[in-house]
């Protein structure tokens, strides 16, 4: 199969994956036994404003248009970008809120993913390279055992530790009050120290499966024929760990990478949580909180197709760069 | 991990992992008669562990310790439930898929792929937001979301049990299809079958704590996940209330660090490569149950 028709294929899987999840968006209310819509909207009349209450008979499926009817005009106010307005932050627009958040995230997710990558992947190749030395004794048990608390508990401890009581770092919001958001040299050396304990508790939280699996990858590879070859041709060992191990040993870290970003976004989500900060995850709990079901629904259709799209990237790049991906 | 350990013997990791899950199935078990009303009010709002109260009380004066073992009930039980329930549908889908063949298992496959690319946490918490909140309602979450790797997985070994002669003589003997693949196939993924039980536990003690600690649990209950949401929410990092937060969390990794060591030991067992270091000692083989993957 040539490389173009894999590629096809699976931007393939991710469209129709992209189609499940609006389809799910939109059946959700409509489907979900003992008709909650209509309590809800009974909760929440005479509480807001009638602009909202109409946003929400829209976004609820309140509707006696035939489902098909309903289907093509939700569509319609998808393509427009129009996901009904928030219920928390009336009347903003449901595409707005969730605009201000959507950044934090991919900065916050998306650091500590490739931080976590590089960092654990190294570690394990490393490990695997001087097996049973003091790397690969002490790094697999405790990087393990560490990655057994939730991501959101290193967060809690490490705020509770770090933040209150040694007081290293800023425990709350993305940046501090006393700088204005902008491409100031203030403002990113700001954000970047808000985001290093966030960070830093999600990368110690995923290492340890990075670790991992390069290890066992890099085990298997050792063992074969082409390393043995190149040891008994007498290349210095540094070459062989970097052109001839790493390099082979590096797929199947790849292609879980695609798999993580799913993970690691949903950590990042409880972990903003637990420091305030204002990603999707903050606006998640805003949502749950206040039953705000048009920002829900919103957050869960951008935050999945989201990870769809960095999916087809990184596939893309895999197919590109490994010869043997392409099966 | 030593290079000459035989399929016999138990590594001090294994056993580690034994002794951690047994001690905290044990908790689960029995510990729940020894410990008082975990919503009673029992003592002023977050006292430090005194001899009264050994983790000292959360931010409505109930008592840490009894919530924490409690919890470790209601955590451990959905947990272990929806393991296996996530194993079974995993386990019947990539069978049929794998055996049936053809456009049932294009079709399944599609199923598969879709699901496994879906992101999980935001799948479950829009799902879960629509239904009641409870224990069933986690549990179907859970489930649904669960279920699309251990498929994948058990499809990809069917298939290369599929092929095997013993398979074809049931075959042209006249053996109903789900026969073949229930009492025949299954059989042999055993070892596969317990490792994916295992993760599958992982998995859904985790969810569920991240879910519960969203506020999408049931929050008259007492869970691990609820005691984590309980302790944000009444502020216990802002005043320093450590005990609020860390015996769950310890209780959450010590469960989790224990089912991984068990998988790792059952994955050692199934993979020779992962346990003896390169050509040295041959040992007895385990029976290859990885062998179709490609």
């Amino acid at each position: 199969m040539g490389p173009l028709i894999q590629l096809g294929r699976r931007l393939g899987l991710y469209a129709l994956a992209a189609w499940v999840a609006l389809t799910l968006n939109f059946l959700l209310p409509r489907l979900m036994p003992g008709d909650p819509a209509q309590a809800l909207y009974a909760r929440f009349q005479g509480r807001i404003e009638p602009a909202a209450l109409d946003s929400l008979r829209v976004t609820l499926g309140l509707s006696d248009a035939p489902l098909a009817t309903q289907y093509v005009l939700y569509l319609q106010q998808l393509a427009h970008g129009e996901l009904g307005t928030s219920l928390v932050y009336f009347p903003e627009p449901v595409s707005a809120v969730i605009g201000t958040g959507l950044g934090w995230t991919v900065f916050l997710a998306g650091g500590a993913l490739v931080v976590s990558f590089l960092l654990g992947s190294t570690i394990g190749a490393l490990a695997a390279w001087r097996r049973g030395g003091w790397l690969d004794t002490v790094a697999p048990p405790l990087l393990s055992f560490l990655g057994a608390f939730p991501y959101f508990w290193m967060a809690m401890a490490a705020a509770w530790g770090l933040g209150f009581e040694l007081g290293w770092f800023p425990v709350r919001h993305a940046y501090g009050p006393e700088v204005q958001a902008g491409a100031t040299l203030e403002f990113v050396a700001s954000a970047l120290r808000h985001a290093l304990l966030p960070g830093a508790t999600m990368v110690v939280a995923s290492l340890g499966g990075w670790v991992l699996t390069m290890r066992n990858a890099m085990l298997v590879v050792l063992g074969d024929d082409p390393i043995r070859y190149a040891q008994a041709r007498g290349l210095p060992p540094g070459r062989i760990f970097l052109h001839y191990a790493i390099r082979n040993a590096l797929l199947p870290s790849l292609t879980s990478f695609g798999m993580a970003i799913g993970f690691v976004v949903s950590g990042a989500l409880l972990t903003e949580i637990v420091f305030a900060y204002p990603g999707q995850g903050y606006l998640l709990l805003q949502a749950v909180r206040g039953q705000d079901y048009p920002l829900l629904q919103g957050l869960f259709l951008t935050i999945t197709l989201a990870v769809l799209g960095a999916n087809a990237v990184v596939d893309a790049l895999i197919i590109a760069l490994d010869p043997r991906a392409r099966t | 991990m030593s290079a000459r350990n035989s399929t016999r013997t138990t590594t001090p990791a294994t056993r580690l992992g034994l002794t951690l899950v047994s001690a905290f199935a044990l908790i689960a078990l029995i510990g729940p008669f020894f410990v008082g009303d975990p919503t009673a009010f029992v003592a002023a709002p977050l006292q430090a562990p005194s001899a009264a109260h050994w983790l000292g009380t959360t931010g409505q004066g109930q008592d840490v310790l009894a919530q924490t073992v409690v919890g470790a009930r209601t955590t451990l039980l959905v947990g272990a439930l929806v393991g296996a329930v996530v194993v079974a549908i995993g386990a019947l889908t990539g069978a049929t898929a794998a055996f049936l063949g053809g456009a049932v298992d294009a079709a399944l496959t599609w199923i598969i792929n879709v699901s496994l690319v879906m992101p999980g946490l935001p799948l479950m918490v829009v799902i879960a937001a629509w239904l009641p909140p409870g224990p069933v309602t986690m549990a179907a979450v859970l489930a649904l979301t669960g279920w699309p790797w251990h498929a994948r997985v058990v499809r990809a070994q069917v298939l290369s049990i599929r092929s095997r002669d013993f398979v074809s003589a049931c075959i042209v003997s006249g053996e109903p299809t789900w026969r073949i693949v229930v009492v025949e196939i299954l059989p042999n993924l055993a070892s596969l079958l317990g490792s994916a039980f295992i993760g599958a536990t992982l998995y859904a003690i985790g969810a569920q704590v991240g879910l519960e600690f969203l506020g999408l649990g049931d929050l008259s209950g007492v869970s691990w996940g609820t005691n984590l949401y309980w302790a944000t929410n009444d502020s216990a990092l802002l005043v320093g209330a450590w005990w609020t937060f860390v015996p769950t969390g310890v209780c959450v990794a010590g469960v989790g660090f224990g089912l991984s060591l068990l998988g790792f030991a059952l994955d050692a067992r199934a993979n020779p490569r992962l346990r003896v270091s390169g050509a040295s000692g041959p040992g007895p083989q385990p029976t290859p149950v990885r062998r179709g993957d490609d």
